[in-house]
C-alpha cells in the first residue's frame, strides 16, 4: 500500500495564534481516514493547506505526490472536494453540473458522456438527469454532489462534513457510497460531527487545539481511552481544549 | 424612544466600523465635483482658430491678439483664402475661423462699421455657442475699449445674451446635479441596501419577533443616511462656493429646505426599494438602474429636458430629481426665493407623501 | 378565551396546521401540544419542515390551514402579544457580525423593553463563558461561542417560551453537550423550550418529541415510549468484514433492514420470522468470521429509520 497523503510538521500561524501546530500523519491509499476535532481546533485550516488552497507556515506535506507548498496546481488536479455548503450549481441541470465539472478537471466530452451515463444509471437517476439541481430532494442533491466529486476519479476526495442535516437512512447510503469510492482506490479524507460515522472510518485523527492528539483505529482508540464508542473517546479528548473564543 | 435610540446607535456602529464605505460615501461628492468641475469641463478652453485677413491692418492685428490671447482661444493658423479654411475644418486643424471684411480698419474708422464673419465647426454644438459667444465677446470688447463712449454702434456683434451665468460656467449647471445624484445614491440606494441586509442576514427574522415596533426599524435606519446626507450636502456646498466659485445667489434657508425636502423623497424611495427586494444585490441594482440612470439622463442634468422627445420629457416629469435640479437652479443661481420654486416643492412633498404611505403599506410584519 | 396567561397548563397549541409553497408541500395537518415547562424537541432531517413549522409558531409566516397558538395567544390574530413574550433563534446564526458581544446583547435587551441587568440571573450561567469576550465582534468567536451568545440574546427578555430552530447543527459534540446542559437549567427556571434538531442522539435528552420527515409527524411521544414501540426485533452484528456483512445481511430475504451502526450493523427482523443461530450460520456458510449477534434495545435513529421505511 502506498502513501497518498504524507504531512511533517505541517504548521500554519495567523499572526501570533497558531491554528495549526506541527501535525504529522499519512494516509495509504484507499483507506478512510476520518479527520476529527472540535469546532475551531483546526480542521478546516489543514484542510484547505492540504488541498492547496492555503501555504503552511512550516512544515511539508505531499498529497497525491506532490508538493502542497510547490506545487498546488497539481495537487488540486488529483483531489476531489466536496462540502456541505457547496456542492453543485442549483440553476444548473444535473447533467450540466456534470459536464461543467469534468470540464473544469480536463476531461474529454467522450469520457463526460460515456461517464454520465453510466453514473445516472447506477444512481438511477435517468429521470432526474434533466431536472434542475434545486428541484431534487435533499438525499439525492448528496449522493450527486459526492459523484461530481469523484467524477473525474480524482486519487483523493476531501469531504467537509458531509452528511450534516441529512435523514438517517441517506446517511447510511451515503456511506455505502464512500466505501465503493474506496472500492474503486479512491482515498476518502472525511470530516463530520457525527460519531457513528467515526466508527466507519479505518482510522481517525482527533485534533485539538491544532495539534492531533490521537490517530489509531476506532477500535484501538476505544481500547486506550477505554471507551464504549467514539463519542466517549472524542468528549474524553476534546475536553482538554484551553482554545476558547478563537 | 429608548429602543429606537439604541437602535440608531446600533446602525451608526454599523456605518462606522465598515470604514472603505464611509469613505467612499464621503468622499464621493467630492470626487464627483472634481470629476465634473476640472476632468468633464463642458467649458472651451484652447479652441483652434484659423484667421483670414486680406488687409493686415492695424484692427484686425489687435483682434487677433486678443483672440490668441484669451484662454479659450489659439490662432493656430493663417490663412490666404476660403480654400485653407475649408482644409483646416476638414483635418481637424481648426474649429473656428474669423474672415475680416477686406479694409476692415479703414471701413472701421471712416464708416464705423466693419466686418467679421465667424465660421464654427458645428459638430459639437454646444461647445461651438459657447466658442463662437467668447469670440464675439471679445470683438465687442475691442469695440468698447476703442470708444468707450459710444456704445453698440458699429461693430457686427451678434446678439447673444447669456442670462444668469454670463461666463456660462458649467458648474452652474453640474453643482445642482451633483447634489441630486449624491442624495438619491445615499439615500435611496444605502437605505435600501441597509434594510434588505438584515433580511439577508437573518436578524430582521429576529426584530420581527421582538415587540419592536417596525416604524422604529424604518426610522434608525434611515437616520444615519440622512446625517450623511447633509454633510455631504455641506461639503459640495462647501466646495462650489469656495472652488468652483459658485455662490449662493438666494436664500441658503430655501436652499436647505428644499434639500431637506429631496432627501425625504429619496429616503422613502429607498425604503419603497427595500420593501420589494430580498437581497441586497437585487437591491442594488434596483436603485442603481432604476434612479442612478433616470437621474443622469432625465433631470436636466445633462441633456436640457426641453430637447427631449414628448415622451421622455413626460418620464421625467416622474424623476425627483429634475424638480429638485430646477429648484436649486432657481435658488441657487437665479437667485430667488421659495416663492419661485413652489411648484417643484409640491411635486417633491407629493412625491415623498405618496412614496412614504405606500412603503409603509408594504412593509411586512412577516417574512416574505 | 381567558386562558392566555403563564398558567395555563399549554403553553403550544397546534391543530391541523398546513403550509404549502407553490406545489410542496412543506406541512401536513400538524397537530400537537406542548406543556409548560416542558422541553419538546421536534427531530428530523434537512428540508423535513421544521423551519416552516417554527417560523409558523413564531408568528413570521401564515399557515394555509389549521390554527396555532402561544401561551393561548392565536399566532395570526394576536401576532404582537406573542411577540412579546416568545424567544427565537434561527437556524442560522443571526446576530450582528459588526457588533461586539456585549453591543448585541445590549442591543436586544433594548429591543425587548430590558436591560442585561434586569435579567442577569436567567443568563448569568450562560453568559458569564462568553463575558472574557464581551469586547470582541460576534463575527470573530467560534461556533460554540456565537451560539451561547444568540442563547442569551434570545433569552434576555425572559421569554416564556423559547424556540431554538436547529441550534446545534454543524457545532461538535463537545459543544453540543454543554449546550443541552443549559437547556435543561433553563428548564428548571420554568421556561417552555421548543427545539429542532436532525442529530437524533439528541433526542433522549427532550421530555417529549415529535419524529417529522417530508412535512409530516411521523409520531409523537416521550422519547422511552417511542422507543418501546418499536414493533421489530433488532439486532447488533459484528464480523472480521463488516462491508461484506452489510452486502450478505442485506441479501438475506428473512432480514427485513441492515444499516450500518457505529461499529455494528443493526439488523431488523420481523417478529418470529429468524433466530440468531439461523442467521449465524447463514454467516458462516458466507465465509465471516468472528460473528457476534446479540439482541440490543433500538435508539431513536432505528425508530425513525423504520417509521421513514413503513412511510415512504
Amino acid at each position: 500500500m502506498d502513501t497518498v497523503i504524507k504531512v511533517e510538521n505541517l504548521t500554519k500561524r495567523f499572526g501570533d495564534f497558531t491554528a495549526v501546530d506541527n501535525i504529522s500523519f499519512e494516509v495509504k491509499r484507499g483507506e478512510i481516514f476520518g479527520f476529527l476535532g472540535a469546532n475551531g481546533a483546526g480542521k478546516t485550516t489543514a484542510m484547505r493547506m492540504l488541498c492547496g488552497l492555503s501555504i503552511p507556515t512550516e512544515g511539508k506535506g505531499t498529497v497525491a505526490g506532490y508538493d502542497i507548498f510547490r506545487q498546488p496546481e497539481l495537487v488540486k488536479k488529483s483531489i476531489g472536494y466536496m462540502s456541505q455548503k457547496f456542492s453543485m450549481y442549483e440553476d444548473l441541470k444535473v447533467w450540466e453540473n456534470l459536464e461543467l465539472f469534468g470540464g473544469i478537471y480536463g476531461m474529454h466530452d467522450k469520457e463526460i458522456k460515456r461517464k454520465t451515463d453510466e453514473l445516472m444509471g447506477r444512481l438511477n437517476f435517468e429521470e432526474e438527469r434533466d431536472q434542475l439541481v434545486k428541484s431534487l430532494p435533499l438525499g439525492f442533491k448528496q449522493k450527486l454532489a459526492f459523484s461530481v466529486s469523484i467524477f473525474h476519479h480524482p486519487q483523493v476526495v476531501f469531504l467537509d462534513e458531509p452528511t450534516g442535516g441529512v435523514d438517517p437512512i441517506t446517511r447510511r447510503r451515503f456511506w455505502e457510497m464512500i466505501y465503493d469510492a474506496t472500492a474503486s482506490g479512491i482515498t476518502v479524507f472525511v470530516t463530520t460531527h457525527y460519531m457513528d460515522e467515526a466508527e466507519y472510518c479505518d482510522r481517525v485523527s482527533i485534533m485539538v487545539d491544532g495539534r492531533i492528539e490521537a490517530l489509531d483505529s476506532p477500535m484501538n482508540l476505544k481500547r486506550t481511552y477505554n471507551a464504549k464508542n467514539m463519542d466517549e473517546v472524542f468528549q474524553q479528548l476534546a475536553r482538554k481544549s484551553t482554545r476558547k473564543a478563537d | 424612544m429608548k429602543q429606537l435610540f439604541s437602535f440608531i446607535r446600533k446602525e451608526f456602529h454599523h456605518i462606522l466600523r465598515d470604514k472603505t464605505t464611509v469613505m467612499i460615501l464621503l468622499l464621493m461628492p467630492v470626487i464627483q465635483i472634481v470629476l465634473f468641475g476640472f476632468a468633464l469641463s463642458q467649458e472651451v478652453k484652447d479652441t483652434k482658430v484659423i484667421v483670414l485677413a486680406n488687409t493686415s491692418d492695424d484692427a484686425t492685428r489687435r483682434i487677433i491678439d486678443r483672440v490668441d490671447a484669451s484662454e479659450y482661444f489659439d490662432v493656430a493658423v493663417v490663412a490666404h483664402n476660403s480654400n485653407d479654411i475649408d482644409a483646416a475644418f476638414r483635418d481637424g486643424k481648426a474649429k473656428l475661423a474669423m474672415v475680416f471684411e477686406d479694409h476692415f480698419s479703414e471701413n472701421l474708422k471712416h464708416t464705423g462699421k466693419a466686418h467679421i464673419q465667424l465660421i464654427a465647426d458645428a459638430t459639437d454644438p454646444n461647445a461651438a455657442t459657447s466658442f463662437l459667444f467668447y469670440a464675439s465677446n471679445i470683438i465687442t470688447n475691442y469695440q468698447q475699449d476703442l470708444s468707450p463712449t459710444q456704445t453698440n454702434s458699429g461693430l457686427i456683434t451678434p446678439e447673444v445674451k447669456m442670462l444668469y451665468n454670463p461666463q456660462m460656467k458649467s458648474a452652474f449647471n453640474f453643482v445642482p446635479g451633483v447634489l441630486g445624484m449624491i442624495m438619491i445614491l445615499i439615500c435611496a440606494m444605502m437605505t435600501s441596501i441597509a434594510i434588505v441586509r438584515e433580511k439577508e442576514m437573518g436578524t430582521m427574522e429576529i426584530l420581527l419577533v421582538s415587540p419592536m415596533r417596525p416604524i422604529y426599524t424604518i426610522l434608525s435606519k434611515i437616520a444615519p443616511y440622512f446625517v450623511l446626507s447633509v454633510i455631504n450636502f455641506a461639503t459640495i456646498m462647501l466646495l462650489s462656493v469656495f472652488v468652483l466659485k459658485v455662490p449662493i445667489a438666494g436664500s441658503f434657508i430655501s436652499l436647505l429646505t428644499v434639500s431637506l425636502l429631496y432627501i425625504f423623497v429619496a429616503l422613502s424611495l429607498g425604503l419603497l426599494i427595500s420593501t420589494l427586494t430580498s437581497s441586497q444585490l437585487a437591491a442594488m441594482m434596483i436603485s442603481g438602474m432604476g434612479l442612478m440612470i433616470p437621474v443622469m439622463l432625465l433631470s436636466g442634468m445633462i441633456f436640457p429636458i426641453e430637447n427631449m422627445p414628448v415622451f421622455l420629457r413626460f418620464i421625467s416629469n416622474f424623476v425627483p430629481a429634475r424638480w429638485y435640479i430646477d429648484a436649486v437652479k432657481t435658488i441657487m443661481i437665479k437667485g430667488l426665493g421659495l416663492g419661485d420654486v413652489l411648484k417643484d416643492v409640491g411635486v417633491l412633498i407629493l412625491m415623498g407623501t405618496v412614496l412614504v404611505t405606500i412603503s409603509l403599506k408594504k412593509f411586512k410584519v412577516r417574512l416574505g | 378565551m381567558n386562558i392566555s396567561d403563564n398558567s395555563s397548563p399549554i403553553a403550544i397549541h397546534c391543530e391541523s396546521v398546513s403550509k404549502n409553497y407553490k406545489k410542496i408541500e412543506a406541512l401536513k395537518n400538524i397537530n400537537f401540544d406542548v406543556k409548560r415547562g416542558e422541553i419538546f424537541g421536534i427531530i428530523g432531517p434537512d428540508g423535513a419542515g421544521k423551519t416552516t413549522l417554527f417560523r409558523i409558531l413564531t408568528t413570521l409566516i401564515l399557515p394555509d390551514n389549521g390554527t396555532a397558538t402561544i401561551d393561548g395567544f392565536d399566532v395570526v390574530a394576536s401576532y404582537k402579544e406573542i411577540r412579546k413574550r416568545v424567544g427565537y433563534m434561527p437556524g442560522r446564526f443571526s446576530l450582528y457580525q459588526d457588533l461586539t458581544v456585549e453591543e448585541n446583547l445590549e442591543f436586544f435587551a433594548t429591543v425587548f423593553n430590558t436591560t442585561i441587568e434586569e435579567n442577569y440571573e436567567l443568563i448569568k450561567d450562560i453568559y458569564i463563558q462568553i463575558e472574557p469576550f464581551k469586547n470582541r465582534r460576534a463575527g470573530k468567536l467560534s461556533g460554540g461561542m456565537k451560539q451561547k451568545l444568540a442563547l442569551s440574546c434570545a433569552l434576555i427578555h425572559k421569554p416564556s417560551v423559547l424556540f431554538l430552530d436547529e441550534p446545534t447543527t454543524g457545532v461538535d459534540p463537545v459543544s453540543r453537550k454543554e449546550f443541552w446542559g443549559m437547556l435543561q437549567k433553563l428548564r428548571e427556571q420554568g421556561i417552555t423550550i421548543l427545539v429542532s434538531t436532525p442529530y437524533m442522539d439528541e433526542a433522549s435528552l427532550c421530555d417529549r418529541i415529535a419524529l417529522i420527515q417530508n412535512g409530516q409527524f411521523l409520531r409523537i411521544d416521550t422519547p422511552e415510549n417511542i422507543v418501546g414501540q418499536f414493533a421489530d426485533i433488532l439486532w447488533a452484528a459484528k464480523s472480521d468484514n463488516m462491508h461484506k456483512l452489510l452486502e450478505d445481511l442485506r441479501n438475506d430475504e428473512q432480514v427485513k433492514s441492515s444499516f450500518a451502526f457505529g461499529d455494528s450493523i443493526h439488523v431488523t427482523v420481523e417478529n418470529g420470522q429468524l433466530t440468531v443461530d439461523s442467521l449465524k450460520k447463514y454467516l458462516i456458510e458466507r465465509g465471516h468470521k468472528n460473528i457476534e449477534i446479540q439482541p440490543i434495545e433500538p435508539t431513536i435513529e432505528d425508530c425513525f429509520m423504520e417509521l421513514s421505511n413503513t412511510q415512504i
